[in-house]
């Protein structure tokens, strides 16, 4: 009889995450972030939308956005008690963290403020696993790459080497998460996120003049984006990506690498925000809360854009390029 | 054997308020939980949520209704309970559509009511227009009950 009272529809979820929504900042809130003259004046209008707490100050903002990445999380947990659904979302700060450890395991000194929290592992384990090079202890998915990743980084030092290969798992994990779950949402969100990183991949490694070996390690196979076609089109050049780009599903990227990295840069999240407003009037399923954890995701990294730009004297033009779209 | 015709008369009855109920619990179950969550948020929203949530309540109503007339024509309720088999099949049949039009339009009501409650949650303003959408499944629930009304009077005038 239990599972009769299970909310497989997550009804009373979506009609709290409708009342959430109304919370999340719109265009319009973004232009006054955008058009106000430093971090503190940004502060204070974020105040006023409720992000923070009383603890947040212009001194700290970075730790306001952590604060509202939290609530947000915190929301989520106590609409869905299946934690493991949204791990499509978490997978990356394991990731982050993963790689921040290994970096710093080499450092003679302890920086426990690089890790992200509301990931599916306790940073700690990470941690303890890498300064160990006890890999075992770590989840299945990550043993491989987290040695190989650790090995690189500490033999050749190539940090750069490091990320490719940690980012390479992080890609595969998301795609297999998305699998898993079942969801059509979420399964289509894994699928955009390592297609878009692969193009991303692929028009910088094109613009730095990468080799084939490394495009072979970085792009993470995937259903709509053909790797050993986007590998020898990236090989050719950025016009060769192009026109591979516009036999695929994504043609709305050529135009984007053509006008500038940072447009391009930006494409992929709007992408994704483009793909999921249709679950702003669903009212049923886990889609419009996949597609809240996104838009609140996103909200915070344009905010955190629009704030290190203001700390660095950016002009206005230059941080609108780069905010990205938003879902309300 | 003689009270079959009373049976079916009976059970035509019962069906009636039992499954056109069944529709309503649903509906202002599943329409009732989409109202808590936008509460949990927005608590001044209790009074519109309230009312979009009641919607899919009016089919158990008006299955109670066809149940009682049913009852009060075959006798059930004061006077003479004996009537013919073939008659007790007509009460039946003139039941069937308040129960069945009942059950499925009270549940895909309230499937819309949640929509509309999910609507006034983000666009409180736009209450009247978030009434009518659910409000239009319902002309379905009453053309059933219209039926099955029709169809109950009209038994009595019939010569067997």
């Amino acid at each position: 009889m239990t599972g009769a009272y299970i909310d497989k529809n997550y009804v009373y979820a979506v009609a709290r995450i409708r009342g959430a929504e109304l919370k999340l900042l719109n265009q319009s809130v973004m232009d006054q972030l955008i058009a106000a003259k430093d971090v503190a004046e940004c502060v204070q209008i974020l105040s006023e939308k409720g992000w923070g707490d009383e603890n947040s100050s212009a001194a700290a903002p970075e730790e306001m956005l952590a604060k509202e990445r939290e609530k947000m999380w915190e929301l989520i947990d106590e609409l869905v008690p299946e934690k493991t659904i949204f791990d499509v979302f978490r997978l990356s700060a394991d990731y982050n963290n993963l790689k921040a450890a290994i970096k710093e395991s080499t450092m003679e000194y302890d920086y426990p403020g690089i890790y992200i929290s509301e990931s599916t592992i306790d940073p700690e384990g990470i941690r303890k696993a890498i300064r160990e090079r006890s890999y075992g202890d770590l989840p299945d998915s990550m043993k491989e790459p987290a040695q190989a990743a650790h090995e690189a980084f500490l033999h050749t030092g190539d940090g750069q080497l490091c990320d490719i290969i940690i980012d390479r798992a992080c890609l595969e994990a998301v795609r297999e998460a998305g699998r898993k779950s079942g969801d059509e949402f979420l399964d289509m969100y894994a699928e955009l996120t390592v297609a878009s990183a692969d193009i991303k991949i692929a028009v910088r490694a094109a613009a730095t003049g990468k080799d084939r070996e490394f495009l072979q390690k970085a792009l993470c196979p995937c259903d709509t984006v053909e790797i050993n076609a986007l590998t020898n089109a990236a090989l050719q050049g950025e016009e060769a990506i192009c026109s591979y780009l516009s036999t695929t599903d994504y043609v709305d990227a050529v135009e984007e690498v053509k006008k500038s990295p940072a447009a391009f840069e930006r494409w992929g999240d709007n992408l994704v925000i483009r793909r999921m407003k249709p679950q702003l009037y669903n009212a049923f399923g886990l889609g419009p809360i996949a597609a809240y954890i996104l838009a609140r995701e996103n909200e915070i990294k344009s905010v955190r854009i629009i704030l290190l730009a203001k700390e660095n004297g950016f002009p206005e033009d230059v941080i609108r390029e780069r905010v990205r779209e938003t879902y309300v | 054997m003689e009270n079959l015709g009373l049976f079916f008369a009976l059970l035509g009855a019962a069906l009636s308020a039992g499954l056109a109920g069944s529709g309503s619990a649903i509906g202002v179950g599943i329409a009732g939980r989409a109202a808590s969550g936008v509460v949990t948020q927005e608590p001044n929203m209790f009074s519109k949520v309230l009312v979009l949530q009641l919607l899919p309540g009016t089919q158990g109503i008006y299955g109670l209704l066809i149940a009682f007339i049913t009852l009060t024509q075959i006798g059930i309720m004061g006077g003479d309970p004996n009537i013919s088999l073939a008659k007790g099949l007509l009460y039946f049949a003139a039941c069937l559509p308040m129960a069945i039009g009942g059950l499925i339009s009270a549940i895909a009501q309230g499937q819309c009511s949640v929509a509309a409650i999910g609507l006034v949650a983000k666009r409180p303003d736009q209450f009247g227009k978030a009434m009518i959408f659910p409000a239009m499944v319902e002309t379905y629930a009453i053309l059933a009950l219209l039926v099955s009304i029709l169809s109950i009077f009209g038994i009595v005038n019939v010569p067997f």
